[in-house]
């Protein structure tokens, strides 16, 4: 026996399947007690609690050292999906020629003795010779859906069909989707990228980031150039080596360590809005508005949310998150109506004055809450610094004369219904929101989804069909006809005997009819 | 009529019909068996009718199509529909293997769990949905994955009496292993119904099982009371193990032959474990794919309902190919329902993960 054998025969054996699945399982546990790429701290936290506060530094030590805090991509957990695959393989191989031989073998006839010995057996008379009752039989073989093949034996006929024989092959189906769905995925792990984006209302970037470690101040400062350059050079890492002065090899370097994905494109998020529920503090949508522009050319434009992404040449762009930038300068965009009917829409900064059209009458911003809501004592306070209930305070003075003042709310128009039925709407304040985006490019998914579609096909066949045999044979006897059936079934035998029943009841129908 | 009166309706059907199948179990007199398939028959009925009137309630007000309204969302909607498939697969039984013993052990599960429901306040309100959940994706995933753990509480169920009727003696292997699981599962219900005594007063329902469960007695701050749990914990064990024949004669009078569970065993694994990896996996990573841009992503549900794949997977491998037959694979079946029972359940109440909706808030 050459290693190779002893090899074979390990990865083949049920204990070494085994000892597989309970490492995966047994380990994918651990993986979901611990968070997976975590700060420490949040791992101890939970160690702490599992095994005291003395213990939780050094076990976590271990299992960091073990790779536990990123198991699902260290190098053993791989090796045990590829185990787990070269068993599935090896195991299919070892069993396929004879399941082979068991689908492609056409049925013979079977033997007198051995219809006393079929799994699903029945017998009955019919009058009239065989030669009279053959067409019956055959019609009713065809009834239940079978097509047969015909014997002329001594005394009579035999009738022998089979189908589903292909269906025995649903498990390697089975087998074989789950592999495409591994290959799939190592395509997607080796040529695909999986990246994150927080793009501000209004700018544009062609790139994505990989990953965020923490970075100095002056590392920040670098990073944030190249970011710039690419997007000016449009995503075009050659043009903007050039501008940096750097070889384009040094520059690809350089995004490496700092985890940035040029897109080949660049991607701008127009707006970005939050719809809530009325009356509460829970998002019901979210959207952004997105144009991407290639070689200075706006390509594409759609709104994405939730559920339903953007995709451009192989990637992907999926609404994730949402936040507020720290510094950022933002624009109050206001609708203003006048009670005789004329709208404008202004973008306004806080200060800022208008005037209604056809009036004296003129508005100043003089606040603004992100989250505005009215305590106990009727108090205006900001509940949060998302824009959970964007408000604007509005004074409002004629004839440099003040009038009244009041918060606007966005998510209540009627607050901006002034005495004299003029209309101030607060419809945004842009420029200060950013969209998360998970930006992705996964070249084996359609592989992916392949296996998916042969599994399902191949889990159906191997549950929900069935081989099935059926002999019939006729034989003279006397002035009548005796009937012998013989079946099998590889699976649900019930629900053939059921079918057989119903071939007995289809035979009976037609000599009666016939006669 | 509203909704939760027909939940009403349902839960007392259940426990009713629980009593007449006991009442059948002792007397073997078959109308006593048609009236308890009777009540069970209604109680589906009025809560089939229950859950279209609360996803219509839902579509009514949520505006987003009759698709996405399905009232699947939450705890308390999800455990409402796997009840309903519960009883579904077990009028299936009855009506294919005309035995009714098996009723006895499903309603009382039926009812005490729509009953749980009820009186842990667990929330009943309709909810609106947040935007992750508002797919097309969500009917098609979370029906299929609950039609799936329900035929594998099925197989769970008949496992478990198999090896009830099929150890004895007190050293065997499979004797401790039945033995030790029920323990432990009467242990698990005793603590929570103490928990719920202890703190009902005190708090909110929604709170109750994410801040308060256990804290009766093993997370409790005093050593004695933890110390305590544990020895009870083990006494209802030595119970189970000493006098775990008293469930046999119990079963034996069901009049199921052990083949038959073993097939009954089979054939709801059969059906679960294909409904599980369409529905619950592969609709699941499509869905995941549209909504969180990665088709996978070993958040805790992806994990664990891959642990339970895995033993399903390793269920029909060793009865298949092996050739096992009876004890063995009966416990691989009732350890798969225990991995079931964890991506369900454990995975929302002990672990986060992208999977939160399911939480009891």
């Amino acid at each position: 026996m050459t290693l190779i054998d002893k090899i074979r025969g390990l990865l083949a054996s049920i204990k070494f399947a085994i000892v597989i699945f309970a490492l995966i399982s047994l380990t994918a546990i651990i993986g979901t007690v611990l968070e997976q790429r975590a700060e420490p701290a949040r791992n101890i936290q939970i160690l702490s609690r599992l095994f005291g506060e003395s213990l939780a530094p050094i076990i976590y030590r271990v299992f960091e050292k073990l790779g536990f805090m990123d198991m699902y991509h260290s190098w053993w957990f791989i090796t045990l999906l590829i185990l787990l695959s070269a068993n599935i393989i090896i195991c299919s191989l070892d069993r396929l020629p004879r399941i082979w031989k068991m689908v492609r073998e056409p049925i013979r006839p079977l033997a007198t003795e051995r219809f006393e010995m079929a799994v699903i057996k029945r017998e009955l008379l019919l009058r009239g010779k065989p030669d009279r009752v053959k067409d019956s039989v055959a019609g009713a073989i065809n009834g239940i859906g079978f097509s047969y093949v015909e014997s002329k034996e001594d005394k009579g006929y035999q009738f022998y069909s089979q189908k589903g024989n292909y269906t025995r092959l649903g498990v390697y189906i089975t087998h074989t989707s789950i592999i495409f769905i591994l290959i799939g995925a190592l395509v997607g792990i080796s040529f695909g990228f999986k990246g994150f984006l927080n793009l501000p209302e209004g700018r544009s970037y062609s790139i994505a980031f990989l990953h965020s470690a923490p970075l100095t101040q002056s590392e920040e400062q670098e990073r944030d150039r190249i970011v710039n350059v690419l997007e000016a050079s449009w995503g075009n890492t050659s043009k903007a080596s050039e501008i940096l002065g750097i070889k384009e090899k040094s520059l690809k370097e350089k995004l490496r360590v700092y985890g940035i994905q040029p897109l080949g494109f660049s991607i701008r998020c127009d707006d970005f809005d939050v719809e809530f529920y009325e009356g509460s503090d829970m998002p019901k949508k979210y959207r952004s508005w997105l144009t991407v522009i290639e070689d200075g050319k706006e390509v594409l434009k759609k709104a994405i949310e939730v559920n339903d992404p953007l995709k451009y040449k192989g990637i992907t762009f999926y609404q994730s998150s949402y936040g507020m930038m720290s510094h950022a300068h933002g624009w109050f965009i206001l609708r203003i109506t006048s009670h005789s009917g004329v709208s404008e829409i202004k973008r306004l900064n806080l200060g800022d004055r208008f005037t209604i059209h056809g009036t004296d009458l003129e508005g100043t911003i003089k606040d603004f809450s992100p989250a505005l809501s009215f305590d106990h004592q009727g108090r205006p306070f900001t509940f949060t610094n998302m824009m959970n209930n964007p408000a604007v305070f509005i004074d409002f003075n004629e004839g440099g004369k003040k009038k009244y003042s009041g918060w606007i709310l966005k998510r209540y128009p009627i607050t901006g219904k002034l005495p004299e039925s003029h209309v101030v709407e607060f419809i945004d304040l842009w420029g200060t929101q950013y969209t998360g985006l998970q930006v992705r490019k996964d070249p084996g998914v359609w592989i992916v989804y392949l296996g998916c579609i042969t599994i399902a096909i191949g889990l159906y066949m191997a549950f929900f069909m069935s081989h099935k045999k059926l002999w019939v044979r006729i034989v003279e006897e006397k002035d009548s006809t005796r009937v012998y059936m013989g079946a099998t079934s590889n699976k649900n035998r019930s629900a053939f005997e059921r079918k057989i029943d119903k071939l007995i009841f289809l035979i009976r129908k037609r000599r009666e009819g016939g006669d | 009529m509203d909704s939760s009166f027909l939940f009403g309706i349902s839960t007392m059907s259940y426990i009713l019909a629980m009593i007449i199948y006991i009442t059948y179990l002792a007397f073997r007199k078959t109308q006593i068996g048609i009236a308890a398939t009777t009540v069970t028959v209604i109680g589906f009925v009025s809560q089939t009718m229950a859950i279209l009137m609360r996803w219509k309630e839902f579509y009514d007000v949520s505006e987003m199509g009759i698709i996405r309204s399905a009232p699947l969302t939450n705890l308390y909607e999800s455990m409402v529909f796997f009840v309903w498939c519960l009883i579904l697969g077990y009028l299936i039984l009855e009506f294919r293997y005309k035995n009714r013993s098996f009723g006895a052990f499903v309603t009382p599960v039926a009812g005490l769990a729509l009953a749980f429901i009820d009186i842990s306040g667990m929330s009943k309100e309709i909810h609106p949905l947040i935007p992750a959940l508002q797919s097309n994706w969500l009917l098609a995933h979370v029906t299929m994955s609950f039609i799936a753990y329900a035929a594998f509480a099925l197989s769970f169920s008949t496992g478990l009496m198999y090896l009830i009727l099929k150890t004895e003696k007190r050293n065997q292997a499979a004797y401790i292993f039945w033995t030790f699981t029920l323990g432990i599962f009467v242990t698990l219900l005793l603590i929570m119904g103490i928990d719920f005594l202890t703190f009902k007063v005190a708090v909110r329902p929604e709170e109750f099982i994410k801040n308060y469960m256990l804290k009766a007695s093993f997370l409790n701050s005093s050593t004695a009371v933890k110390v305590l749990s544990w020895i009870s914990m083990i006494v209802i064990i030595f119970i189970t193990w000493r006098f775990g024949s008293v469930l046999k004669t119990v079963i034996e009078k069901f009049n199921i032959s052990a083949e038959t569970l073993d097939e009954i065993t089979y054939k709801s694994i059969a059906v679960g474990f294909p409904v599980f990896t369409l529905g619950g996996l592969i609709f699941g990573a499509i869905w995941a794919d549209q909504a969180w841009g990665s088709y996978w992503s070993w958040d805790p549900k992806e994990t664990w309902s891959l642990i339970t794949w895995f033993v399903y997977a390793f269920y029909l491998h060793s009865r298949m190919i092996r050739g096992w037959r009876g004890k063995r694979v009966a416990i691989v079946a009732v350890i798969g329902f225990l991995t079931v029972i964890f991506t369900y359940l454990g995975v929302n109440l002990l672990l986060s993960g992208l999977h939160a909706y399911g939480g009891i808030e």
